[in-house]
C-alpha cells in the first residue's frame, strides 16, 4: 500500500502568522534570535517591566465597577473591596462620559444605565466616601470629559486632605481611539489631542504620580482589529500624546513612566502571550529611539489586560465562565501590572455581583492555587513562544510603518481611514465566524437548542435618573452662581487664549460648575467632532 | 416577486449616545454585500434624526443597531414620529444586545425584524426580501 501521508491542516493565527506543528530552535533563530529576551527589569523588558514582577507583589485587580447614582456605585466598591479587591476601575454613564448633564433632555433614558452618573464634584464625593485613596488606586474609565473628571477626582482627594503630588490613580484619557472604537467623543480631532497634552502638562507638574492617559488597543481589537492592529495603533496613538506633551517643552522623562496601556485578552494563547511580550519590547524600543529617555522607567510598558467581552458569547453563557479564566491566565503569563477581568454575563448585561465576585475569585485561585505569581515569565524560552514573540514584533513595526507612511495615525483617524480598517477587519472575522472557518464553541459548533437563558439581568431603575437630577439641582440651589460663571469664563478665555485649561477646570469643578456647563463652554470654543461616514 | 430594477434601500441607524458601531458597521458591510443599498447614519441619533433621515433619503427599511440597553425608551418615540411622518408602513427592525424578555415589548411598539446577538447576516437580508413593502 502507498497511501499517502495524511496531510496536516494548516493554522495560521488572527495576526496571519503561520503556526508550525513543531518548533526548535532553528525557528527562533530564523525569526530574529534571542537578542530582544533580556532580563526583567532591564531594557527591552521583554519578560516584564521589573526584575521580581509577582514575586514581590501579584498584579492589581480591579474590576470594572459602576452603574445607576453615585451611591449605588459605591456600595458596588465596598463590595469588591471587601472581597479582595486592590483597585477600583470606574464605570460612567454615557451622559458624563459625553459631557451632559443628567437633567439633559439628551440625557434621557441613559443617566446611570452603563455606569455612575456624575454631575458635579458633589458625586464623586460621594462615590468615593469611606475608600482610603491610598490604599486603593483608582481607575477613571473616562476619555471625551476626562479634563473634568480628572479635575473632579484631583480637587475631591484634595478635599479629603490627600497630597495630590503624591496620589496614584489612573484616567483613560485616550480620545483617540474614542474615534476608531467606543465613540465617546466631544471635541474635533485636533482640540481632543490638545485637551490630552494638557493633562499630560498638568498633572506632570502637580500630581506627577497620577497616571493621566492609559493608551487603548483594548477598544480598538473589540471593534475587530486583528492583535498586531490592536498593539501597532496604540503605539502610534501614544506617539502622538508624546509628540504633543513634547512641543509644550515637557521632558520626555518627566511623563513617559506614567503613561500606561489597557489592552485586550480575548484570542489564542499563545498569539496573545507573545503580543505582550513583544509589544514590550517594541515600545522600549521606540521610546529609547525616537525620545532618548534617560530613566529607564520611562521605556517600561506598564498595561492593565484581562478585560475581553468581544470574546464572551451570547450562546451558553456558563462557557465564559472558562473563557475568563484562560483570558486570566493568559494576563499572568503575559505579566501584565493590572487584571480587570471581564465576567461571564457581560455580554448580557452590567455584572451581577455574583459574576463579579467569580471574576474575583478566578485571579485569586491563579495566585493562590496556580503558582502564576510564583516566577516571572514562564513561558519564556519555548521554541515556539519566542519565535512567535520575534514574529509578532516584525508585524507590529510594518504596522505603525505603514500609518507613518500613510500620513500618520492623527490625520488617518481624523479621515475615518483608521476606521475603514477596522471594521473591514471586523467583517471579515464576521464572515469566517458565520462560515465556521473560524471556531467559537456554542456559537458556529457545538450548539445546544436554546434553553431559557440563566443569567440575571442588571435591572435598570428609571427612579435613579429622578433622584440623581434632584441631587443635582440641589447642588445648583447651594452654590454660587457668580462664583461658577467667573470659573467658567475663565476656562473659555484660556481656551481661546491656546494655553492648558487644566488650571481653570480645577477651579470651576470646586465651585461645582457641572460637567455639562464645563463641556459646553469648551464646545463653544473648540467645536463639536463630526464623524466621517467610510467604508 | 414585485421587485423593481431600483435596489432596496436600506437605513441604519446608531440609536442614543452609545458608541460601540462594531455591529452596525459590520451589518452595513453585509447588506451592502447582500445586493442591498445602505445608508449608515453614524452615532448619537435621536429618534428625530432617524425620522428625518428615512423621509429624506427615501427607504424602505428602518435598522436600529442597539448594544447599551436604551432600546425599548428610544423606539417607543421612534415610533409615534414614524407614525405621524408617513413612515408606518415602512419595515423597520433592529439588532444588538436585545434581551429576550424585551422581543415582546418590541413587537408591540411595531418592530418587525429582532436579530439580537448572534443572528446571522443572510437571515437579515432574507427577513428584509421577504417582508420589504
Amino acid at each position: 500500500m502507498t497511501a499517502e501521508k495524511p496531510s496536516l491542516r494548516r493554522v495560521i493565527n488572527e495576526s496571519g502568522i503561520e503556526i508550525k506543528p513543531l518548533y526548535t530552535q532553528d525557528d527562533v533563530i530564523a525569526s530574529g534570535g534571542t537578542e530582544m529576551i533580556g532580563l526583567p527589569g532591564e531594557y527591552p523588558f521583554t519578560r516584564g517591566i521589573h526584575p521580581t514582577m509577582y514575586r514581590k507583589q501579584p498584579w492589581t485587580m480591579r474590576q470594572y465597577a459602576g452603574f445607576g447614582n453615585p451611591q449605588d456605585t459605591n456600595n458596588r466598591f465596598k463590595f469588591l473591596i471587601d472581597n479582595g479587591q486592590t483597585g477600583l476601575n470606574v464605570a460612567f454613564d454615557l451622559p458624563s462620559q459625553i459631557g451632559l448633564d443628567s437633567d439633559d433632555p439628551a440625557a434621557e433614558g441613559e443617566v446611570g444605565r452603563v455606569g455612575m452618573s456624575v454631575d458635579t464634584l458633589a458625586d464623586m464625593e460621594i462615590a468615593f466616601a469611606g475608600i482610603d485613596l491610598e490604599k486603593i488606586t483608582v481607575s477613571l474609565t473616562i476619555n471625551g470629559s476626562a479634563t473634568v473628571m480628572i479635575a473632579m477626582y484631583l480637587a475631591m482627594a484634595e478635599k479629603r486632605g490627600y497630597d495630590i503630588s503624591k496620589l496614584r490613580g489612573t484616567a483613560q484619557n485616550d480620545i483617540l481611539k474614542e474615534f476608531i472604537g467606543r465613540g465617546t467623543w466631544i471635541f474635533p480631532v485636533d482640540a481632543s489631542i490638545k485637551l490630552v497634552a494638557d493633562t499630560v502638562e498638568y498633572c506632570a507638574k502637580h500630581a506627577p504620580k497620577y497616571s493621566p492617559v492609559s493608551v487603548c488597543g483594548y477598544h480598538i481589537r473589540d471593534s475587530g482589529a486583528d492583535p498586531v492592529q490592536e498593539m501597532a495603533y496604540a503605539f502610534n496613538i501614544a506617539c502622538a500624546y508624546i509628540d504633543s506633551a513634547l512641543a509644550r517643552g515637557l521632558d520626555i522623562d518627566e511623563f513617559a513612566g506614567r503613561l500606561s496601556f489597557n489592552f485586550n485578552i480575548f484570542g489564542n494563547l499563545f498569539e496573545q502571550v507573545a503580543k505582550f511580550r513583544a509589544a514590550r519590547g517594541l515600545w522600549a524600543k521606540i521610546v529609547k529611539e525616537r525620545y532618548h529617555p534617560k530613566k529607564p522607567s520611562s521605556m517600561g510598558l506598564r498595561m492593565i489586560a484581562g478585560g475581553g467581552g468581544g470574546g464572551l458569547t451570547f450562546e451558553q453563557p456558563e462557557n465564559n465562565i472558562v473563557r475568563t479564566a484562560y483570558y486570566a491566565l493568559i494576563s499572568a503569563l503575559s505579566g501584565t501590572q493590572t487584571m480587570a477581568l471581564c465576567s461571564y454575563d457581560e455580554a448580557y448585561t452590567i455584572p451581577t455581583e455574583y459574576s463579579a465576585r467569580i471574576s474575583l475569585r478566578t485571579m485569586q485561585i491563579l495566585i493562590e492555587e496556580m503558582g502564576l505569581a510564583d516566577t516571572v515569565d514562564p513561558l519564556a524560552g519555548s521554541y515556539y513562544v519566542e519565535t512567535l514573540t520575534n514574529q509578532m514584533r516584525q508585524k507590529m513595526v510594518e504596522a505603525m510603518d505603514d500609518v507613518d507612511a500613510r500620513g500618520g495615525i492623527v490625520k488617518l483617524v481624523a479621515e475615518g481611514w483608521i476606521q475603514a480598517q477596522v471594521s473591514s477587519q471586523a467583517y471579515n472575522m464576521a464572515k469566517k465566524l458565520e462560515s465556521g472557518e473560524f471556531r467559537k464553541v456554542g456559537f458556529n459548533c457545538y450548539r445546544v437548542e436554546e434553553e431559557e437563558k440563566q443569567v440575571e439581568f442588571h435591572p435598570y431603575d428609571e427612579s435613579d435618573a429622578r433622584r440623581q437630577i434632584d441631587s443635582l439641582n440641589a447642588v445648583r440651589a447651594r452654590r454660587d452662581k457668580a462664583q461658577v460663571d467667573a470659573a467658567l469664563a475663565r476656562i473659555e478665555a484660556d481656551a481661546r487664549a491656546e494655553v492648558n485649561v487644566m488650571p481653570a477646570i480645577m477651579e470651576a469643578v470646586k465651585t461645582y460648575a457641572t460637567v455639562g456647563e464645563i463641556t459646553k463652554t469648551l464646545v463653544n470654543v473648540y467645536g463639536r467632532y463630526r464623524e466621517p461616514i467610510r467604508f | 416577486m414585485t421587485q423593481s430594477d431600483r435596489k432596496i434601500r436600506v437605513l441604519i441607524a446608531k440609536p442614543g449616545l452609545d458608541g460601540h458601531d462594531h455591529g452596525a458597521k459590520v451589518v452595513v458591510r453585509a447588506l451592502v454585500d447582500a445586493g442591498f443599498e445602505v445608508i449608515y447614519t453614524g452615532l448619537r441619533q435621536t429618534p428625530e434624526m432617524v425620522c428625518a433621515a428615512a423621509v429624506e433619503e427615501g427607504v424602505d427599511v428602518i435598522g436600529l443597531s442597539s448594544m447599551a440597553g436604551s432600546h425599548l425608551p428610544f423606539c417607543r418615540k421612534l415610533a409615534v414620529l414614524m407614525k405621524d411622518n408617513g413612515l408606518k408602513d415602512k419595515l423597520w427592525i433592529i439588532g444588538g444586545n436585545l434581551p429576550a424578555p424585551d422581543h415582546a415589548v418590541l413587537r408591540e411598539i411595531g418592530l418587525h425584524g429582532i436579530f439580537p446577538t448572534g443572528a446571522k447576516f443572510a437571515d437579515i437580508a432574507s427577513f428584509i426580501r421577504e417582508n420589504v413593502r
